[in-house]
């Protein structure tokens, strides 16, 4: 009887520890000290985080490419996500949403009715986002044509169709730190924050684990394209050995030191960093120097 | 004996060529590797002329105005080279070796003609840009590679 009882409370435990640490965290940032949304400032803030490439229509014209409808699938080991409307529509897209909603979506991964979002939206790397390039960023978006399409529900299985163990995920794998840390130069910390928080780069060229978190440990090293074809680059400085401005070219025109181009998703990234002041492209360039080497 | 040696010959033969049509679209194998090979050859040429511009925009080799408007006029004639020859229907990534062509160039074939287009403006504006000076040169760069990176985007299919 002592032992049934041992077993019930441990389990009522482990409940409850499960429970507390896949609660969805709602709490907004602290926007003090920030001043009211700037829409140019926020319209750089889009191109670097990329958002139209994922969120725009997947057939979408150039013209149309802040015509954020959704639709853009994104297959992976666990289903089949699909990008939603973000567009300022209040019904289809997230017209209704206060800044905090916004927020809270952006930087911790939960949508205004409290559920997880799946991380194929790169929510890990804008937890890092300042609360002014929140602010930016909203204030921009909502300046952006509306869209009428629903949008899709993602194809995923179980268990992982539970979104409530996406909590654990974050739990193990979310984390405010930045992977370089030390002293820095102005310029690395400003190319640690675009590369980390809101270029993403790190979501796509680094491997992830069998849970699909990131292996921290390589960095940058390259990963297995998700779509099955191909390899995603290590661009960490062992295996790229392109100068500075090599990398401050690449991310400018889109060539190669061999003057090839960059193809596939990264030529979408270029188109978007191409956008922002050549600072901001130098400063990326000196932070994939300063990363550590991994063959 | 005779005909026991002829018939796998002729079901063999008559296999290759069934093959080769569904493989070629109508063009022979060999037809479809030579396109793949000449092609190639021109977007060698399209990356060594855009290279000796690149150097120059960068700063690796002073800028110089008859050498950039040699590599731009260069430029400019072999992205004209005619394509009718050049993109035959069938030399297909995944069907024939060596090459990343999507599918989409033939399917598509208005957009992938635009996006042809599209080098050969760029290509034509670098030459007057080559000519003029290291500011024009740098800023045109950008205007080429959108047109590479337009075309490869839509119609290069992955490494593998």
């Amino acid at each position: 009887m002592r032992l049934f009882t041992g077993l019930v409370l441990a389990v009522c435990a482990a409940g409850l520890v499960f429970w507390g640490i896949t609660t969805p965290d709602r709490t907004p940032p602290d926007f003090a000290g920030t001043s009211a949304g700037d829409v140019e400032a926020g319209a750089l803030v889009f191109a670097a985080g990329g958002c139209a490439s994922c969120h725009k229509a997947p057939d979408a014209s150039a013209e149309n490419k802040l015509v954020l409808a959704g639709g853009h699938a994104f297959p992976s080991d666990f289903g089949t996500f699909y990008a939603p409307n973000i567009s300022p529509d209040p019904q289809a897209g997230i017209g209704q949403w206060t800044q905090d909603e916004f927020a809270v979506a952006l930087t911790k991964g939960v949508s205004p009715e409290g559920a997880h979002y799946y991380p194929a939206f790169p929510y890990a790397a804008y937890s890092k986002m300042t609360a002014q390039d929140v602010v930016d960023l909203f204030a921009y978006m909502k300046t952006l044509p509306t869209a009428q399409t629903p949008s899709r529900d993602h194809d995923v299985g179980f268990p992982f169709s539970i979104r409530r163990t996406l909590g654990v995920w974050k739990h193990l794998f979310v984390s405010d730190d930045y992977h370089i840390t030390g002293t820095l130069s102005p310029e690395v910390e400003r190319g640690r924050y675009l590369t980390e928080a809101l270029a993403h780069c790190t979501e796509c060229h680094t491997e992830r684990n069998a849970l699909g978190g990131l292996n921290t440990g390589r960095w940058l090293a390259g990963a297995p394209n998700p779509s099955g074809k191909g390899r995603i680059p290590n661009i960490t400085p062992s295996d790229l050995d392109w100068s500075e401005a090599d990398l401050i070219a690449y991310f400018t025109s889109g060539f190669t030191p061999d003057y090839d181009s960059a193809g596939g998703e990264m030529a979408e990234v270029i188109e978007n960093l191409a956008l922002l002041p050549a600072e901001d492209r130098a400063a990326l360039a000196a932070y994939l120097q300063a990363v550590p080497a991994i063959p | 004996m005779k005909r026991s040696l002829t018939l796998p010959l002729v079901a063999a033969l008559a296999l290759t060529a069934v093959a080769g049509t569904a493989i070629g679209d109508g063009h022979s194998n060999k037809a479809l590797e030579d396109a793949i090979k000449a092609r190639k050859a021109q977007m060698t040429l399209v990356g060594y002329n855009t290279g000796l511009l690149g150097a120059m925009a960068k700063g690796e080799t002073p800028y110089d105005a008859a050498a950039a408007t040699a590599a731009a006029s260069t430029l400019a004639a072999v992205a004209k080279l005619d394509r009718s020859i050049l993109w035959l229907e069938g030399s297909v990534q995944g069907t024939v070796e060596g090459t990343r062509a999507k599918a989409d160039i033939w399917t598509d074939a208005a957009g992938f003609e635009k996006a042809a287009a599209g080098l050969e403006a760029a290509s034509a504006d670098m030459v007057t840009a080559a000519g003029t000076d290291l500011a024009s040169l740098q800023a045109q760069m950008k205007a080429l590679g959108d047109s590479c990176g337009t075309c490869h985007k839509a119609y290069r299919g992955p490494k593998n």
